[in-house]
């Protein structure tokens, strides 16, 4: 028969250990077990609520859920009354055991004893699934109209429950609640209250109805304001406060958004907020309900006066139960009222500083709101010295805040700049990368600031705590500005003049290379910035080198192929140096802020610190390749801005920005390149271009050797031999390699590429090439592709017949000025649906006064042909009385039908 | 997460996007967990409501009471909240009823026990 409830109770708790505990418990599982398989009706309720026990404990329970099932249906009241708390505590709805009830409770629901009723009810009410609801609404409902209140109260919440699981159902119930609404009865009346708040939650219909019967409300709600001492609802002097806050609440919902009804309830609202006294919990549970409703209804100015200043004396209450809630509806005011919340700015600044998380987290987001152009610079301070004092959990969260705000509302780029240097001195390691980023955006469109800027990083620096992205960013603005430090051009008024002497830039450089806490990002940042400084300091090259020549032998991968890399530029190519070396471009902030409003950052941010070392004219392919691309069409777009350093008005769209990743691979070749790498990557795998042609020559392949990934090969031969139209022509193509290589198996002008490399930063050869005209095909007009002051191209066009998407034109270029032109070049970008192939040019040397005709093929396949035009873009490259020119241009006027 | 609070902080806490909110008495801790948007005062007071209702029942309740008629406590659960609501506002009425339905509960013991006593009885 096992033990009593109690004694069972008992010697669990008297159990030393837990595995002692859990030896008790499976032997009293055990013989529960027998029990229930026994189906011994005697003991069922001792049995069921030993059951219960155990589970409260946390133990598995689920063999006894069937005997609940039997208790419930057995025909007495105590089993039954067990059987349903053991129903409600060990199963919920998503036991499909529960449907079995089903019928129990609809048998229980029509019984004469009440209480068995309101059992059922409460059953229903906590547990019960959609499909039940469904089934026995039509009893609740009819028990909604029971003479006996108390069954009346229960199938009110119960079909609460009801209207939460199937909102379908709204219809049916609003008529009954309203019946509910005058009951004489409080606990009718607050389940009731409470059924027709649900209501109009769920739908507006229900809503519209409520209207009409506000004044109903309102006449309850002044009764019970004014009403005398009543004993039996009176909490701490109040009379039913629950009441009254259920009302306020229901009133909320019906005067949201309708000013008529808003004015019949102002009254009792006012006389509400000024009976009530604030001493009290219920009083001020009240008084908050009240305040919200108020600020939620159209409501009359002087009425939301009255509100605002309850909540102020909310806040100054010494009770932080108070406090909180004041904080927390402030926040919704503020959306309302700014100028009533901002005399208590103060008073939440304090809080913000208060030893409870709760609520220095509502003070926090309260702050956050407040903060408008007048103030930032106050409240920033505030928060940022009280950065320094706070515990770690909150600091995340509170940096990140501030970095937003001051981001938002900074006056000038000065104090923006100063603010998040403190805040990277201050927390640095919470500093997340997107705020890092716009900074370095910010100070690189800021011209004037930038002599500033590294100064002060570099007066900080000094002090160096092992923040790294301050460290990263430190290191970025003095690689680029260094120059600024050492001249200290661009001073500000009032700044303190810092000497700083070449030596002093690399030493600082050297201690963060070699600090034991700089990770090898840092470190990566570091030699990138001592490149840049070997340029701007040339007084420093050798030191500058032999430091980059020690990480030759890294274990990353990352810092030895940039050691090796930037090692050999200085010590081979020093002419190039220069070049590669310029200034980043202007990040473009306003493209950089609305890509990150369209939550592509994490795309934006690789591309960048791709770039960050890149583009300098170095292209690590493992790199490229690495950074895996989500939005690739937009960050594309971005890098093509970034490295289009041209004046050209970037006519792309993102469509097209994935057209110049494929200009980079114009050929099949390009396809299998962009297919296998993902954006950005496209890019400069495409420079790479080319499955992998040997490297060019020595000199010419300067920046190759970072395109190609391996080490100079001082061959000379272009490896893939459609290159050179065939014949690798003596000395490689010193022309811009990279204008030969993105043509992959694209033949080129082998024969022109001669003379000097190209000195424009390679990248801007990347946006367009000059494509000549061919002769006209039959039915296909010739196009003049391009004319400027000296030069003239223009196209003619064949189609064959069987062959409608191929195209072969025909560029003739010709000479329009006096002057000879030699190692002429011409390049052409397509967009991703067309595929171009460029045969050699005649001849590279173009007579003055057109005196001769130098024409080149170009075989192009439009695969949406019919549906898309084409569109191509030129470049031209020439030499002219020993300059170089570079002209491009874009051909729209391609005739239809190509 | 309540336990490690101190004595003099809020008694609301967030959690999963949810408020608990939580009354201390003695050693025992009550907690109610609500929605963002619910009026944490009233729940405190909820709370006290309840609290009141058991000391009536079970006279200066302690916490053993608790454990050992944990069955009777929540049946004056039920009596106080369904489906998370408030359905009775006068503690005079919740002990009425739960006083009507031990009644009922006496009743059937002493049914039954006669019962099995003739039963016994009879088969003896």
């Amino acid at each position: 028969m096992g033990t009593r409830l109690r004694d069972m109770i008992r010697s669990i708790r008297a159990c030393k250990t837990a595995a002692e505990e859990r030896g008790v418990v499976a032997k009293e599982c055990a013989i529960l077990r027998n029990a229930f398989k026994e189906s011994d009706p005697d003991y069922r309720h001792r049995n069921v609520a030993k059951l219960m026990f155990i589970h409260m404990l946390g133990y598995p329970t689920h063999f006894g859920q069937m005997e609940c099932i039997k208790s419930i249906a057995a025909p007495s009241f105590p089993e039954k009354r067990i059987g349903y708390l053991g129903l409600m505590l060990l199963l919920d709805e998503r036991q499909e055991v529960l449907m079995l009830v089903t019928n129990s409770m609809k048998n229980d629901l029509g019984h004469t004893n009440q209480f068995i009723v309101g059992l059922a009810l409460c059953a229903l009410g906590n547990i019960c699934t959609a499909e039940m609801a469904r089934d026995l609404a039509p009893e609740v409902e009819k028990l909604l109209h029971s003479t006996n209140s108390y069954v009346r109260k229960k199938a009110a919440l119960c079909s609460v429950r009801i209207v939460r699981k199937v909102p379908d159902l709204v219809e049916n119930l609003m008529v009954p609640a309203t019946g509910l609404l005058t009951d004489k009865h409080h606990g009718v009346l607050v389940a009731g209250v409470k059924l027709c708040t649900e209501l109009c939650q769920t739908s507006e219909v229900a809503i519209e109805h409520f209207r009409k019967h506000v004044n109903t409300m309102v006449r309850v709600l002044k009764n019970l304001v004014i009403s005398g001492y009543a004993p039996e609802y009176d909490v701490s002097g109040i009379t039913d406060p629950f009441l009254q806050i259920r009302l306020l609440r229901l009133l909320r919902l019906l005067g949201n958004g309708d000013a008529d009804i808003s004015d019949t309830m102002s009254d009792v609202l006012a006389q509400v907020a000024t009976n009530i006294e604030g001493n009290k919990n219920a009083g001020n549970a009240i008084l908050y309900e009240c305040v919200q409703t108020i600020m939620a209804i159209e409501a009359i100015a002087g009425l939301r006066v009255l509100a605002i200043n309850i909540l102020g004396r909310f806040l100054a209450n010494r009770d932080n139960n108070i406090r909180y809630v004041a904080l927390n509806t402030l926040v919704k005011v503020v959306s309302i009222d700014t100028q009533a919340v901002q005399r208590h700015r103060t008073t939440v600044v304090e809080c913000v500083k208060d030893s409870d998380i709760s609520i220095r987290r509502r003070a926090l987001e309260l702050v956050c709101a407040l903060v408008n152009e007048t103030n930032v610079k106050v409240l920033t301070k505030e928060l940022v010295d009280y950065l320094k004092v706070t515990d770690p959990d909150f600091k995340g969260d509170l940096t990140a805040r501030i970095a937003g705000l001051v981001q938002k509302f900074a006056p000038n780029k000065q104090w923006y700049i100063d603010q998040i240097i403190l805040l990277m001195v201050e927390a640095g390691k919470y500093v997340t990368s997107d705020v890092t980023r716009s900074l370095v955006v910010v100070i690189s469109n800021a011209n004037a600031l930038q002599g500033y800027t590294v100064r002060t990083l570099y007066r900080v620096f000094q002090a160096w705590d092992g923040q790294e992205s301050f460290a990263q960013v430190a290191l970025w603005c003095i690689g680029e500005y260094g120059d600024l430090l050492v001249s200290s051009e661009n001073k500000l008024e009032g700044e303190e003049p810092l000497t700083v002497t070449e030596s002093d830039i690399v030493e600082i450089v050297e201690n963060a290379l070699k600090d034991s806490r700089a990770s090898s990002a840092t470190v990566a940042f570091a030699l990138t910035a001592l490149l840049k400084l070997s340029i701007r300091l040339p007084n420093s090259a050798d030191r500058i080198k032999a430091l980059i020549l020690e990480h030759k032998g890294s274990l990353v991968l990352e810092l030895q192929q940039r050691a090796i890399e930037f090692g050999s530029i200085l010590t081979k190519h020093n002419d190039l140096k220069g070049a590669l070396v310029e200034r980043m471009p202007v990040l473009d902030e306003a493209r950089y802020y609305a890509n990150n409003a369209m939550g592509i950052d994490g795309q934006q941010t690789t591309d960048i610190e791709a770039l960050e070392p890149h583009a300098n004219g170095h292209v690590r392919q493992p790199n490229a390749i690495e950074k895996p691309t989500a939005a690739a069409a937009a960050a594309a777009a971005n890098l093509i801005d970034l490295l289009s350093f041209t004046d050209e008005p970037t006519t792309l769209s993102n469509s097209s920005g994935n057209a110049l990743l494929d200009l980079l691979g114009g050929g099949p070749m390009g396809d299998a390149n962009s297919a296998s790498s993902p954006g950005g990557g496209d890019m400069f795998l495409d420079l790479l271009s080319s499955d992998g042609p040997a490297p060019l020559a020595t000199t010419a392949a300067v920046p190759l050797e970072g395109l190609l990934d391996v080490e100079p090969i001082a061959n000379t031969s272009l490896g893939n031999s459609s290159l050179n139209g065939g014949t690798p022509k003596g000395p490689p193509a010193i022309v811009d390699p990279i204008a030969n290589i993105s043509f992959g198996n694209l033949s080129l002008n082998g024969g022109t590429a001669k003379g000097p490399p190209a000195v424009v930063d390679p990248f801007a050869d990347l946006t367009s090439t000059a494509m000549p005209a061919p002769a006209s095909a039959p039915g296909l007009p010739s196009i003049i592709a391009m004319q400027t002051n000296g030069l003239k191209i223009s196209f003619d066009f064949t189609k064959a017949v069987d062959a409608p998407k191929a195209t072969v034109i025909k560029a003739s270029y010709s000479n329009l000025s006096s002057n000879i032109y030699t190692d002429f070049v011409l390049q052409a970008a397509v967009p991703k649906f067309m595929q171009l192939q460029l045969e050699p040019a005649t001849s590279g040397i173009l007579s003055a006064n057109s005196s001769n005709l130098v024409t080149q093929v170009i075989k192009l396949t439009n695969n949406m042909h019919g549906q898309k035009a084409l569109v191509m873009k030129l470049r031209v490259s020439y030499k002219v009385n020993g300059n170089n020119v570079l002209e491009q241009g874009q051909v729209n006027n391609f005739p239809a039908g190509l | 997460m309540i336990l490690s609070r101190g004595p003099k902080l809020c008694n609301f806490l967030e959690w999963r996007g949810l408020k608990v909110v939580y009354k201390r008495y003695a050693s025992l801790y009550f907690c109610m967990c609500v929605d963002a948007d619910d009026n944490e005062l009233e729940t405190l007071e909820i709370i006290h409501h309840f609290v009141e209702i058991l000391d009536r029942y079970f006279g200066n309740v302690c916490e053993l009471d608790l454990i050992f008629n944990f069955h009777k406590a929540y049946y004056i659960l039920d009596e106080v909240l369904i489906a998370g609501e408030l359905q009775e506002t006068s503690k005079k009425s919740v002990a009425r009823v739960i006083a009507a339905q031990d009644t009922l509960i006496e009743h059937a013991k002493e049914q039954s026990n006669s019962l099995s006593n003739i039963i016994a009885q009879a088969t003896k």
